[in-house]
């Protein structure tokens, strides 16, 4: 896959595959076009080459909502919480992609809430979350709405670090619940203890695939992170 | 204040208001609550769209007018029952809407309303130069029998009260089934933020446009009961942007997107009207255009939600289904 801005190449000729079950870490440095990767998988943008696919199906074209209710949800790089609405009625929202009620999607939206560990915070504002809060809010939101994709952007960035473990614990668990994942992440210590595979990205192109032992050995990484010095 | 506390207020608030009429038998009082039931109800359709859903519109007047006109022309020409022509005003409203939000919703920001501005001022214009149902001198609706069918009630204004009151309540009651349904939901996860809420399954230009189908149909109905009230229409009564600016100010006032800011909003601006009206005789014109300016500055600076969101913050349970977000102009098209 391939996404311009004008002369700006954000993404060149990107190819993974996504294995169901898979906790696929993105990583690189800042620009390298990791969120780009995700507006364009998620239907923000069209890519000006390749193809998206899932489940055997192509998503090139479509809208984002439409991208959603096939099975794939997001969060977001810049938390976007509704606001002026409770934590409830953002996840009830996420639940009406599914849900044939306005009553069961609040059934399933106290599921995902009590899933992130926010079941406690259900009748407070958005506004009211702290950053940690707001990042498992629009999980729960994303997971309302039963994707068989869930793409995480960043979670644990602008947490503190006593949050981080309850993070990490939270993305196995969403595993568990039977989603696969792709995982943006700064933090390598957290990426390396949940992502099964790692893609990593540098200047918009991919420069390494693979399992996470490997990946954070290969030259490139350490160039296009560290400099060549530490080569 | 719990659920129960909150149906007897509202039990006790319709009470009042049914038996205003026979406390207050003189037509002024009768005519001003009358108008205040009127804009509330054009406010509260405006609400809809721009309060809930947050595409700020200036074009009210358009539904309006359309709605006074088609059961106007209808019961002019083939003598058809206004309540008739209001079912077909308000379905004409909606068609139109359609034909206006379809290309309009691609706007972003301000330029919605922009843009709505602009087709306020055509349709206007249209209706000036369109002799079959007027031109500018407008149509004059003949005296019929005072009967319900008829929609015309000559001898007392208190059977217009309670057609008004039965319309608001109708309005309402509508509005407050969207606010707890999936339409609501939607409609304010657009209003927060269009990205976030596509990305959760939701399809921005449907419901966009469910929301001004169902603006245009409340206003519509708005249009009829003014034509049959006045039982005199002209372009510059029905179709003028002041029109849409004014109940704009009503729901900003009373407070967006929220169900009562509208009725709150009404009442407060009417009332303000008949006083500096009366007070200031002729030389009062536009005295109260001033007072609303100086309202809504306030508003914005001080109390962004509206009184209903001042009345919230004295006693505002979290969690409760419909919370204004404290800001007057909702966030641009997605």
């Amino acid at each position: 896959m391939t996404k311009r801005f004008g002369g700006l190449v954000a993404n060149q000729g990107i190819t993974f595959d996504v294995a169901p079950g898979e906790i696929v870490g993105v990583i690189g440095p800042n620009g390298a076009g990791k969120s780009t990767l995700f507006d364009v998988i998620t239907g923000f943008y069209q890519p000006d080459g390749g193809d998206i696919r899932f489940a055997g199906e192509t998503l090139t074209g479509l809208r984002p909502d439409q991208i959603n209710r096939r099975g794939i949800g997001r969060t977001f790089q810049k938390l976007r919480p509704f606001n002026g609405m409770t934590v409830r009625e953002n996840v009830t929202v996420g639940a009406l992609a599914r849900a044939v009620s306005t009553g069961a999607a609040h059934v399933e939206a106290d599921r995902c809430l009590a899933l992130v560990g926010l079941a406690g915070k259900a009748g407070a504002f958005a506004r009211e979350l702290s950053t940690g809060q707001r990042k498992r809010l629009e999980m729960a939101r994303a997971m309302a709405t039963r994707p068989r994709l869930l793409m995480l952007d960043e979670v644990t960035g602008g947490v503190d670090q006593r949050s981080i473990p309850d993070l990490v614990a939270l993305i196995s668990r969403l595993r568990d619940a039977g989603v696969t994942l792709i995982v943006i992440e700064h933090n390598m210590r957290v990426i390396m203890s949940v992502a099964t595979r790692i893609v990593a990205l540098h200047l918009g192109e991919k420069i390494a695939d693979g399992p996470p032992a490997d990946v954070v050995r290969d030259r490139r990484l350490v160039e296009a992170y560290l400099g060549a010095a530490y080569l | 204040m719990g659920d129960r506390g909150r149906r007897a207020l509202l039990a006790g608030l319709g009470a009042v208001l049914v038996a205003f009429p026979w406390v207050f038998v003189n037509p002024y009082p009768r005519d001003v609550m009358i108008r205040i039931f009127l804009y509330a109800l054009l406010a509260q359709a405006w609400n809809l769209l721009g309060g809930y859903c947050g595409q700020v519109s200036l074009g009210s007047a358009v539904f309006f007018g359309i709605g006074a006109y088609t059961s106007s022309v209808l019961s002019l020409w083939w003598g058809v029952s206004p309540w008739i022509g209001m079912l077909a005003g308000m379905a004409l409203a909606v068609l139109v809407s359609q034909a206006i939000g379809y290309p309009c919703f691609r706007l972003r920001g301000h330029y919605f309303a922009i843009a709505t501005i602009g087709i306020g001022e055509i349709v206007q214009t249209v209706a000036i130069n369109w002799d079959a149902i007027g031109g500018a001198r407008g149509i004059w609706l003949p005296i019929k029998p005072e009967t319900l069918v008829n929609f015309q009630f000559h001898r007392a204004k208190w059977a217009y009260y309670y057609v008004a009151l039965a319309l608001l309540a109708a309005v309402f009651g509508l509005t407050a089934f969207v606010e707890r349904s999936r339409l609501g939901y939607y409609f304010r996860a657009i209003r927060e933020d269009p990205d976030a809420a596509q990305s959760l399954g939701v399809p921005l230009t449907r419901y966009k446009l469910l929301a001004i189908a169902g603006s245009a149909a409340f206003t519509a109905l708005g249009g009829t009961f003014y034509a049959q009230y006045v039982l005199f229409i002209d372009p510059e009564s029905v179709f003028p942007t002041s029109l849409s600016i004014l109940v704009c100010l009503v729901a900003v006032l009373g407070g967006v997107g929220t169900l009562w800011g509208p009725a709150l909003g009404a009442a407060v601006l009417i009332s303000l009207s008949e006083t500096t009206r009366i007070w200031l005789g002729g030389t009062g014109k536009a005295v109260d255009l001033m007072i609303y300016g100086g309202l809504i500055v306030l508003v914005s600076v001080f109390q962004p939600g509206g009184l209903v969101g001042l009345v919230g913050r004295l006693g505002r349970r979290p969690g409760g289904p419909a919370s204004p977000t404290p800001v007057v102009v909702p966030q641009g098209t997605g």
